[in-house]
């Protein structure tokens, strides 16, 4: 309801992405910018699924990592030049993630809730020592992609359009589905999987459908990534850090939000890859992000837009009850139970 | 491919088995009684495994004794844990959420242990571990059977415990039905901080033998955990039955598969046997059918 309200920050939102680069020109900066974009393409992606039908997929990294290595094998198989052409490559990487998601998902969503969970997991690491044992992956060695031959000021931004292309694509898609009839039995799953069933919901259908079409950005996500990179490995592109960041991204904004996944994505890797700059020891930013992911989650368990969107509805509601004649909810409550 | 490779293959995975098992029934036991998945189970194993090497090598305390100190040491730590975080969990997402809260324990422990112990391998040492004797002409060492006898009679005191007290009946009660449980004056939540805590103690004694068996450091804790679900999954979840026979038959698979084609692929069948499996049975081996209700 809060985004109802306010419909004029999302173009407002928009123009501060697009001027960002503008302003901010150190390349720092644009890079830490262009890897929060991939992210919070991912994250709402994850949630347009996992998010909408209460279904924890925690590997997802099998879509990002196969669009990371369709850009780079693609790329090199045709002796592309790096440039603008490679961005072709992208949407590639989306449409066989697409496609690797249908043998997937027919696999995991056989099971429930808890058990998918898991089974996601196995069917990620099944991934990832593919690419580490398959000869073509280049294995452990991993892939180097052609990098264009831009100046460095340059560099980064055409990444970061991109990027930004994918945010609005995945969320357009997110808000569509949110709106559609489709994302209605999403949602009826997640409340009551055998009610919507017996309802006439074709539930396998609609999951199949719904974690095939989280594939779609994900796979482009990785795509980027692994272009942005110039150079893959198994463990990076399969990163199991991966599937957890997007799932706490989305948990941390709110899930099943449209607002929540993009923004814990921004709060959450733009300062993963600041801590990362500022603690030179990986051991101490462990700690420091693991009592930070904590707080956040005991402290806003139904994350921030959940969070806030209750306060802003208390002290709208208040706010209208004083008009009436200063008299709340709770303090009516209170009186009657005194 | 040798007969004798092979019979090596098939006792080793039986002996490591055990030891498996036994860091995967804490796991069932934590999720069939709290409904919690604990990501943090690999890391706690790594915990132990850093705990025992301590004592040895810092107070020469032996490995098996040392248990006697890290065995309550984890036990208290995974009460405080509970108590802690765990415990304040509620809600409709409260397995998700329980992911990521024991996720977000597990990056705390590492980057600790990383912090004091430093990311070097390290492995634990004794004249058992070192030391080996001949049986059906194949090489043993001492450690693979002593860790497979510690592992069974600490599965065997954990089934007197659940079958045989009274203790244990109220946390198969609260196994089998949350609410009829309480509705019988069980105190569901005391049942689970004691749940946890043994769930988090067995993986001292596992995290011993698998640091004597193995070279670890704290980021070997993303490889176990992910074979210790495997094996509860594949159990079927909360099925400590389930856990004890996947753990053996799925590590036994795993070494007769480095033997019989390559250590490559063994790791990738071990998680290619849960995706067959679970197609085919979706509650895994033992599991309840009523584990399909979300």
């Amino acid at each position: 309801m809060i985004l109802k309200r306010k419909n004029w920050a999302w173009p407002v939102a928009l123009l501060a992405l697009v001027a960002f680069p503008l302003v901010f020109q150190n390349p720092a900066v644009t890079s830490i910018a262009v890897f929060t974009l991939i992210f919070m393409a991912a994250a709402t992606s994850w949630n347009l699924f996992s998010g909408y039908s209460g279904y924890i997929a925690l590997g997802d990294g099998v879509f990002f990592g196969t669009g990371a290595y369709a850009m780079a094998l693609v790329s090199t198989h045709l002796n592309m030049q790096g440039g603008y052409a490679m961005f072709a490559l992208v949407p590639l990487g989306g449409i066989l993630a697409m496609l690797v998601a249908v043998p997937v998902g027919l696999i995991c969503l056989r099971v429930r809730r808890h058990t998918f969970v898991v089974i996601t997991i196995a069917i990620f690491f099944v991934f990832q020592l593919a690419a580490i044992n398959f000869g073509f992956t280049g294995g452990t060695a991993g892939i180097q992609i052609p990098s264009p031959s831009w100046s460095a000021s340059f560099y980064n931004l055409p990444f970061y359009y991109v990027g930004l292309a994918l945010v609005i694509v995945s969320t357009l898609l997110s808000a569509g589905i949110r709106r559609s009839r489709f994302g209605l039995q999403l949602l009826a799953i997640r409340d009551d999987e055998d009610r919507a069933l017996g309802l006439g919901t074709k539930v396998a259908a609609v999951k199949l459908t719904g974690f095939v079409i989280s594939a779609f950005t994900i796979g482009m996500a990785g795509g980027l990534y692994a272009y942005f990179l110039g150079q893959i490995y198994p463990q990076f592109a399969f990163d199991p850090l991966f599937d957890i960041s997007i799932a706490l991204m989305a948990f941390l904004g709110g899930l099943g939000t449209l607002l929540g996944p993009l923004l814990g994505a921004l709060i959450l890797e733009s300062l993963q890859q600041w801590l990362t700059l500022q603690f030179s020891s990986g051991s101490l930013y462990l700690v420091f992000y693991g009592v930070l992911f904590l707080a956040v989650i005991l402290l806003m368990p139904q994350g921030i837009v959940t969070f806030f969107g209750d306060v802003w509805t208390k002290r709208n509601r208040g706010v209208e009850e004083k008009k009436l004649g200063g008299v709340t909810v709770e303090e009516v409550v209170g009186t009657r139970r005194a | 491919m040798n007969g004798t490779a092979l019979t090596h293959a098939v006792i080793d995975g039986i002996l490591t088995g055990a030891v498996y098992a036994l860091m995967a029934t804490g796991l069932t036991l934590i999720f069939g009684v709290m409904n919690i998945i604990n990501i943090a189970q690999g890391i706690f194993v790594i915990l132990g495994a850093y705990l025992s090497y301590a004592l040895s090598v810092h107070l020469g305390i032996d490995l098996f004794v040392g248990l006697l100190i890290t065995i309550p040491t984890l036990f208290i730590v995974g009460i405080c844990v509970e108590r802690a975080f765990i415990g304040r969990l509620k809600g409709p997402e409260k397995t998700a959420m329980s992911i990521l809260v024991t996720y977000a324990i597990s990056l705390i422990i590492e980057g600790t242990l990383n912090l004091v112990f430093g990311v070097n391998y390290v492995q634990l040492h004794s004249w058992y571990v070192s030391k080996s004797f001949k049986v059906f002409g194949i090489y043993l060492p001492y450690i693979y059977v002593f860790g497979f006898i510690m592992a069974v009679v600490l599965l065997g005191a954990l089934y007197v415990m659940l079958y045989r007290t009274r203790f244990g009946a109220s946390v198969r009660a609260s196994l089998a039905d949350h609410t009829a449980a309480a509705l019988v004056g069980i105190d569901v939540r005391r049942v689970s901080t004691i749940c946890f805590g043994i769930g988090v103690a067995v993986t001292a004694a596992g995290g011993m033998v698998y640091g004597a068996t193995n070279a670890f450091n704290a980021s070997t804790s993303y490889d176990l955990i992910s074979r210790l679900l495997t094996i509860v999954v594949l159990g079927g979840l909360g099925s400590l039955g389930g856990a004890l026979v996947a753990g053996i038959v799925m590590v036994t698979l795993e070494d007769v598969v480095s033997v019989a084609w390559s250590p490559v692929w063994s790791t990738m069948v071990f998680f290619v046997v849960l995706v067959v499996v679970l197609s085919v049975r979706p509650q895994g081996l033992f599991g309840k059918q009523s584990a399909r209700v979300a």
